[in-house]
């Protein structure tokens, strides 16, 4: 954490611990899962929030091959980004795959990439 | 309880207008506005104003005052409401209440956007920021790239195809042909939709509205102010409701559909006291082809997974048995973003009355909805606007 007007916590622990390989959601006692910062479950407002792994392997819920993006990602359209299901949480990430290799159902993995000086959530299709 | 009435409406030409400034836009929608209501401007007693990325496309926050000013009403209070997309169906829900709880009798409402000042990647960029942006548009997720994760995901949940957003786009366009106010003008097909270059997979240019420069007042009365001074106010107000969804489409059960317009929808059916089955047209935000098809089935016209056909079964074109969209939508229309909310109601107001130029397509019609979406659904209001003659409702 080297300078904190540029570090969100919560977030950016969860990507130090994604990079780590020790990836966590925020899990209530009636199982909805979230991501941090949370004080409460976003969607029962349960304040028992328990860090608990993300699984090794998502599965691709939903995902689109972006050919207009912003300026942060100029230049590296078209690119893949999905949301993928990790047990009980849901995460958004980019692909790191041809868009022809990327599929609704397909399994991945999540990792962490810099891009654009910005860390960013990864997904790999295994 | 007050019922509030539209006494007037008011548009600028939605298009590309990069040099005027928001407050020139405002001025010349709510000018307009409150000329064809006839009202004394001096009675008008507060502002409400939707703006999304001002601070973006003008480096200018605190909007409010600043548009009142616009219109010569420096002196009233004045607030700008910021809810992505839905920012003037919001402030509109702010004047209905105004006026309803007696607070108000006279009241402007609107809303007002520049965009193409900001070229294409800076227009993205601001309207990005309606999504989460640790956890989507860090992830490379931009404003239509939310959509098409909606439509992939509506075509694996329900079936569909690209052929059939792309009807919707024409039926649109086609509405748009005689609609002075729009964006595009023009007649598309099917086959130049499809053939359109990708935006975000599986979204083209044709499934996406423009950017768009513009701006939508209305002057909302109570009936008590109409009646006391004979004004001609015919469309009411007669339902209105909000409903709220996750930020971030990760976070939602069903990516595929919109249960904040169901609430929304059920909400204001309820205040107005009508079924789905009665509502005889409505403007939906189309800011992509398949938001249309997801806000026709949270409206209750359609059957969740059946939404996706009905513009190319001809049952939501002028000629169909639910319009959808007679305005051209924001597809065709075009889509400034803090005035859609606004501009929805200016045309639902105009197609009841009958001064629109598809109102002969609904010339039987009393019962119009106005919905309007922020972001993917996290913010979005919908209106119920009646025609009826003074005194029939509230009363």
């Amino acid at each position: 954490m080297s300078d904190p007007t540029d570090y969100d916590e919560g977030y950016d622990d969860l990507l130090d611990a994604i990079d780590d390989s020790e990836g966590y959601y925020l899990s209530c006692p009636s199982g909805h899962g979230s991501l941090p910062p949370r004080r409460v479950c976003p969607v029962c407002g349960d304040p028992q929030l328990r860090e608990t792994p993300i699984p090794d392997v998502g599965r691709v819920v939903t995902y689109t091959v972006v050919h207009v993006p912003t300026p942060q990602f100029d230049g590296a359209a078209p690119y893949v980004t999905a949301i993928a299901e990790f047990g009980d949480v849901r995460l958004t990430g980019l692909v790191a795959a041809d868009p022809d290799a990327v599929s609704v159902g397909a399994d991945v993995s999540v990792g962490v990439e810099t891009f654009d000086s910005e860390r960013r959530i990864v997904f790999e299709t295994l | 309880m007050q019922t509030p009435r539209v006494a007037g409406v008011g548009l600028t030409r939605f298009g590309v207008h990069p040099e005027r400034t928001g407050r020139d836009l405002f001025a010349e929608a709510a000018l307009a506005a409150i000329d064809d209501a006839g009202v004394d401007r001096s009675s008008i007693e507060a502002l409400h104003y939707g703006n999304f990325m001002g601070e973006f496309a003008e480096n200018q926050g605190h909007q409010g005052p600043l548009m009142a000013e616009a219109v010569g009403l420096s002196d009233r209070p004045a607030t700008r409401h910021e809810s992505a997309c839905a920012s003037s169906g919001v402030a509109l829900r702010e004047a209905v209440r105004a006026i309803r709880c007696g607070e108000a009798d006279v009241v402007l409402v609107g809303g007002a956007e520049r965009m193409n000042n900001l070229g294409t990647a800076g227009a993205t960029e601001a309207l990005a920021i309606a999504a989460d942006d640790l956890f989507e548009v860090r992830a490379g997720v931009t404003f239509p790239g939310a959509y098409a994760l909606m439509a992939r995901a509506y075509f694996d949940a329900y079936g569909g195809r690209r052929e059939d957003l792309a009807h919707i786009a024409v039926k649109n366009h086609d509405h748009a042909l005689e609609n002075e106010y729009a964006q595009f003008q023009r007649a598309i097909s099917v086959e130049t939709a499809l053939e359109a270059p990708m935006i975000a997979e599986p979204l083209g240019i044709y499934d996406s509205c423009p950017i768009t420069d513009g701006a939508s007042a209305l002057v909302l009365v109570s009936d008590d102010y109409a009646v006391r001074n004979d004004v001609d106010a015919s469309v009411a107000v007669t339902g209105s409701a909000q409903g709220g969804d996750t930020l971030a489409l990760q976070d939602r059960r069903e990516i595929a559909r919109t249960p904040a317009t169901e609430r929304a929808a059920d909400a204001a059916y309820g205040d107005a006291g009508i079924e789905a089955d009665d509502v005889d047209f409505a403007e939906v935000h189309d800011c992509f082809t398949i938001a249309e098809v997801l806000a026709i089935e949270a409206l209750g016209f359609y059957e969740v997974g059946e939404g996706i056909a009905a513009a190319r079964r001809g049952e939501t074109d002028r000629n169909g048995e639910r319009p959808i969209n007679l305005s051209g939508g924001l597809k065709a229309k075009g889509h400034p973003v803090g005035a859609t909310g606004t501009s929805q109601v200016v045309e639902v107001t105009r197609l009841l009355r009958g001064d629109h130029p598809n109102s002969d397509s609904v010339s039987d019609a009393t019962t119009g909805v106005a919905h309007n979406a922020g972001g993917t659904v996290a913010s979005v209001t919908v209106h119920v606007l009646e025609h009826t003659r003074r005194g029939e409702v509230g009363e």
